[in-house]
């Protein structure tokens, strides 16, 4: 009697539906899965595949007799990562103050809707983006850079005259900043409002002000994440077409930011890929492979600072 | 160093919500008071308005007075800041900082508002503290290895150093022991009766056996009903509470024929 029904339970026509849902479900996520690397894998081969004939080319085989690769992409590469860490060193103390207040600062009131509109940020197409920096933020810097060049023209990435559009890196930089501005905020403000109530209070029943507090709390909580958060936002910067090549009137590398000058890897692919063949058209993927490469070098290191941190991280 | 403890018809309110009622009632200093009663009948709520910890939550508040040897910290223009140095507290759950070392730990407080302290000072501190709190030797030979860690009583005996590296005049401590095992609990109320040498201590416990052993007087709290405020039932001795309760529901509860 007792086994039959042990059996029956077992044999729960209920449950038997519920395993053959478990293996449809792992039969999507695995075919999901496998998927996506395929697609990965096959992305990755094209980019070499493609790159091959620009990057072991010899002299005079590239085009508009450029004498090798790395002396066409080394410039970009220099201007692609200057625009990017410039455009975050502008972004993540605002971010962060910004996703501070909201989360620990702001009444509940005013956070909401401070929220939404860092978040709209975010909706804005960057072609949009584009048009802006060159037709309105540009000439708005332009009066500065003339102040900078005539007063602070002994800083070597002000030296060397200013532009008179203001299309230069540094507006580029300005608009990506604006750009990337809502990722690190909202990414910093999850975070910062996860912080565990235990630690927060600790530090107030010590003694701490509010600004204390998130130090001793909040920050160290949020460490790993905001450096997530930047690189996040890192990855969106390099990556940005548009707006940089419609700001930027490009030219070649120069420490000077305020002038005409310098490109990033993307914007030259952009503008240059749609007339390109041949060979032309293997420096630009070529181009486009160092780019991804660059990616995974800033997100690897990202990882490493991470992780350094572990045995001191709020994880536990 | 240690300070007596005032409450004149206090009120304390999470909202709209009243969830502790005119409560009256005098501590003394350098003795441990225990808190006991039923769940949820503001224990937590009425020992958290003691260092102002309670208008931290939103909407948060307290009517009345609460003085301190006499100065009420309610009072327009205290800040309360300045009354949680004097007033520390030890959490239910042993909560030291996760990114900081042992060392640091204990050392939190007293770095607060920009104070500086020499090297040596900060050893004689931190050496001090840890004694206080009867860990020094457990974890001398590991001051920079992170304070979480220590075992869960390790850790709560790292709060209290932290808490009485700062010489508060009051320790609040609510439920320390109640996620220890009886070894590390032990620890603890050894401590707790060497703390009231120098400081005034109130305790929440639900452990009857532990209110028994390390308070001095005992403040019985009830509640009438769901979403009534708890009340303050009866405040005495502790060998009166556990042996000759004036009130009826008192002795119930002690006798654990509660509810
Ligand atoms: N953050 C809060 N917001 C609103 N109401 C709360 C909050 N915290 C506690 N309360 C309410 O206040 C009343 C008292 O709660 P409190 O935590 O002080 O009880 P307690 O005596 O400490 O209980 P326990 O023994 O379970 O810890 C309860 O009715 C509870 O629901
Ligand atoms: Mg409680």
């Amino acid at each position: 009697m007792t086994t039959t029904t042990q059996q029956s339970a077992l044999h729960d026509p209920k449950s038997a539906g519920g395993r053959a849902g478990d293996k449809i479900f792992s039969g999507i996520a695995l075919t999901a899965g496998i998927v996506i690397l395929a697609i990965l894998a096959f992305v990755a081969l094209y980019l070499v595949v493609e790159s091959l004939p620009a990057l072991t080319a010899g002299e005079g085989e590239l085009t508009n007799g450029k004498t090798s690769f790395w002396s066409y992409v080394g410039p970009m590469m220099v201007g692609t990562l200057i625009a990017s860490g410039v455009a975050l060193l502008l972004a993540t103390p605002v971010a962060v103050g910004v996703a501070l207040f909201i989360s620990h600062y702001s009444p509940k009131h005013l956070s909401q809707p401070i929220g939404y509109v860092i978040d709209l940020l975010a909706a804005i197409p960057s072609v949009v983006y584009g048009a802006w920096g060159m037709t309105f933020l540009g000439p708005l810097l332009v009066p500065a850079y003339r102040w900078l060049s005539e007063n602070a023209g002994w800083i070597p990435i002000f030296a060397g005259g200013y532009s008179q559009t203001g299309r230069t890196l540094f507006t580029a930089s300005v608009v990506l900043a604006v750009m990337v501005l809502p990722i690190i905020t909202s990414m910093c403000r999850e975070i910062f409002v996860q912080t565990p109530k235990l630690h927060e209070e600790a530090a107030l029943a010590l003694g701490a002000t509010r600004w204390e507090m998130v130090k001793m709390a909040v920050f160290p909580f949020a460490r790993a994440g905001i450096v997530s958060a930047v690189m996040l936002g890192l990855g969106r910067a390099l990556g940005e077409t548009m707006a940089v090549a419609l700001v930027l009137s490009p030219g070649v590398l120069s420490a000077n930011l305020i002038s005409a000058g310098n490109q990033t890897i993307p914007a030259e692919i952009a503008l240059n890929f749609p007339e390109a063949f041949g060979m032309r058209q293997n420096e630009l993927i070529a181009a486009g492979l160092v780019l991804f490469v660059i990616t995974l070098v800033v997100n690897m290191i990202a990882r490493w600072i991470v992780s350094r941190h572990k045995e001191f991280s709020g994880a536990n | 160093m240690s300070k007596r403890i005032d409450a004149i018809d206090l009120n304390v309110y999470y909202g709209k919500f009243r969830a502790v009622a005119d409560v009256d009632i005098t501590i003394e200093p350098k003795s441990v008071t225990a808190f006991i009663g039923p769940s949820g009948c503001g224990k937590t709520t009425f020992l958290r308005t003691l260092n102002r910890m309670h208008e931290v939550l939103p909407g948060a508040h307290v009517e009345g007075k609460l003085l301190l040897d006499g100065d009420d910290i309610y009072a327009p223009g205290v800040d309360p800041v300045a009354v949680r140095s004097n007033v520390g507290m030890v959490f239910q759950r042993p909560n030291p900082f996760p990114t900081m070392t042992i060392r640091e730990n204990v050392l939190a407080g007293l770095k607060l508002n920009g104070q500086r302290i020499s090297k040596g000072d900060a050893d004689a501190v931190v050496e001090k503290s840890l004694r206080g709190a009867n860990l020094w030797q457990e974890v001398k030979d590991r001051l920079e290895k992170p304070g979480s860690g220590l075992s869960g009583g390790q850790q709560q005996r790292l709060c209290i150093a932290r808490t009485i590296a700062v010489e508060p005049e009051v320790i609040l401590m609510d439920e320390p022991c109640s996620a220890l095992d009886p070894i590390s609990t032990l620890a603890v109320e050894d401590l707790i009766s060497e703390l009231k040498e120098q400081y005034t201590v109130v305790i929440v416990t639900h452990n009857m056996q532990q209110a028994a052993r390390v308070s001095d007087k005992t403040a019985f709290f009830n509640i009438a009903g769901t979403g009534k405020p708890g009340k303050l039932i009866e405040y005495a001795e502790t060998s009166q509470i556990f042996n000759n309760p004036q009130e009826k529901s008192t002795e119930d509860y002690v006798s654990g024929r509660f509810g």
